[in-house]
């Protein structure tokens, strides 16, 4: 019936285009609107984007490019041999571990981050613990690698599960058919696991590298004044500093280095037959 | 070889312990920051500084409650948007196939792969373009344009695997196409949709990119410990989110419980 998938996507294709297509344009719109100002018919002008690439705004975004990048790589790395134990080796505990990653999501991510500010400040878990035994430390928090660690920690179950999902589409026959032709274990995981489980791989890369770049929590609970990111620009402006059309465009800018990505991966990738296939 | 095999399973699981110990350390911490009498935490410290005052203050907080109560509406009034939506999203993404059913995927897809934080401020524009104040349904609002993908991609996964036998059956014998609805596809998606609604509430309970700009002059939980964690520590941020971690626990057993009976009687 193509007439009722149409109608049951209507309530859908409503909520997206007044509260997501929309407001988005509308972002995009008022970038181009002179500074400081809150009216959207005024003549369009490159003021607000002439000023960012004069000033630190570049720097921030850069440092949300570089973090996110580094989030990708490093959950890459640890996420890997986890998916694949969690896909092909582990049977009853993989279900248990799926469990108690994703049960983690459901903890406000403020919280989860909260924990290890606790964990690390002077005094905290880890330094109270390290004191005992006689090593004197200070404050753990306020610099790049603990927002790293905060980002990697935040995001992981969003590289995991796509990940999993991934590596349970190669076909077990493939890697015994390959082992038993002699090819070496690097062999395997290379001319095998790695193009096989590339749609999970993509999916978890796009998504960490999403969040991370849009991330704000992170780099201000643990890394204090270490660093501004970008989504922090955005929020000054569009708070204290009351210069909307600013911080719309530097929105701009970050949607624009999201959705290059996420259209090359949309275009590319077919969810609806991982998904349907997960099932069977 | 089997040997081999063993040794590199024992590995992976020393991994995956360890994985998951760094995974619940903050959750351990901050257990055991809440029951610290002292307003300056530090570890380790004494038994007789045992106390579980921070939680008295935080269930007697009437500010606390206040905002237990903005995030609760919230999550209430997404989770009925986000599943009456997702409900017919999923329909449309899985069960029929229709002539722009391709590109609906993706536009299913999109809103999870922007950030949260956009989304947002983009809101936040719309509306005061539109003349209308923020306040917590507009939060609401905001959340289920992220949340409504998700509940979607849900019953999809289900509704993939539903016998269509069932539904023509149905038709067959003269059933109208909304009594079809009604009696057949919607029980058989009934677990689908319970563990969406359970993914519905809790991700907006938690949210806090999303509030961040759309509540007004509303404060959610998180937006208010996120305010009261960038200006210091304060011995009732980690009270709370034990607490909130209890709500977590609380929210899934019920729904796997719900869930358990479910089954249970379609069996019967």
């Amino acid at each position: 019936m193509p007439k009722t998938g149409f109608l049951f996507s209507i309530p859908y294709l409503f909520l997206t285009a007044c509260f997501f297509v929309i407001p988005l344009l509308l972002v995009i719109w008022f970038g181009f609107m002179p500074p400081k100002t809150f009216s959207l018919w005024q003549l369009p002008t490159f003021t607000n984007y002439s000023f960012i690439f004069s000033q630190a705004y570049i720097k921030s975004l850069g440092w949300s490019f570089l973090l996110a990048i580094c989030t990708v790589i490093l959950l890459l790395l640890i996420c890997y041999p986890l998916a694949f134990a969690m896909a092909k080796v582990f049977k009853s505990s993989a279900t248990f571990l799926t469990y108690a990653i994703a049960a983690s999501l459901f903890i406000p991510e403020n919280i989860r981050l909260f924990g290890w500010v606790i964990g690390l400040m002077k005094n905290g878990i880890i330094g109270g613990t390290l004191k005992l035994f006689g090593f004197q430390t200070d404050s753990l928090l306020y610099n790049i690698p603990v927002i790293l660690l905060g980002m990697c920690y935040v995001y992981l179950p969003f590289m995991l599960f796509p990940l999993v999902l991934g590596i349970k589409m190669i076909p077990d026959q493939v890697r015994e058919a390959a082992f038993d032709l002699g090819a070496s274990p690097w062999q395997v995981f290379s001319k095998i696991d790695l193009p096989l489980s590339m749609p999970g791989i993509t999916i978890g890369s796009v998504l960490v590298f999403v969040l991370s770049i849009g991330a704000i929590a992170e780099a201000k609970i643990l890394g204090g004044q270490a660093i501004v990111v970008i989504a922090a620009d955005i929020e000054t402006e569009f708070t204290y500093g009351q210069n909307w059309p600013l911080g719309s465009a530097l929105s701009t800018l970050l949607l624009l280095a999201t959705l290059s990505l996420v259209f090359f991966v949309l275009a590319k990738i077919n969810l609806a037959k991982i998904l349907g296939k997960s099932e069977h | 070889m089997q040997y081999k095999f063993q040794f590199s399973k024992i590995l992976l699981s020393l991994y995956a312990s360890l994985i998951l110990a760094v995974f619940y350390f903050p959750v351990f911490s901050t257990a055991v920051a809440s029951l610290s009498e002292k307003r300056y935490f530090s570890f380790p410290y004494p038994t007789k500084d045992l106390t579980f005052r921070w939680y008295r203050e935080a269930l007697n907080s009437a500010q606390v409650r206040t905002y237990v109560f903005t995030s609760l509406k919230i999550a209430a009034l997404t989770t009925i948007l986000s599943l009456s939506i997702g409900f017919f999203a999923a329909l449309a993404y899985a069960r029929y196939s229709w002539g722009a059913q391709k590109f609906f995927h993706k536009l299913v897809l999109l809103p999870l792969f922007l950030p949260q934080s956009v989304i947002g401020l983009a809101l936040l524009l719309w509306f005061n373009f539109l003349g209308i104040q923020p306040t917590w349904w507009t939060a609401a609002i905001a959340h289920t344009v992220w949340i409504a993908p998700i509940a979607t991609l849900i019953i999809a996964i289900q509704a993939y695997s539903l016998d269509h036998s069932l539904e023509e059956a149905a038709a067959d014998l003269g059933a109208s196409q909304f009594l079809i609805l009604l009696r057949i596809t919607l029980p058989l998606l009934k677990p689908a949709i319970i563990s969406a609604g359970c993914f519905c509430v809790l991700l907006s309970w938690g949210n806090f990119a999303l509030s961040l700009y759309t509540t007004g002059a509303d404060s959610t939980l998180p937006e208010w410990l996120y305010a009261r964690m960038t200006s210091g520590y304060q011995p009732i941020i980690p009270a709370i989110g034990v607490l909130s971690v209890f709500v977590a626990i609380l929210a899934v057993t019920l729904t796997f419980a719900i869930l358990a009976r479910a089954k249970n009687k379609v069996k019967v």
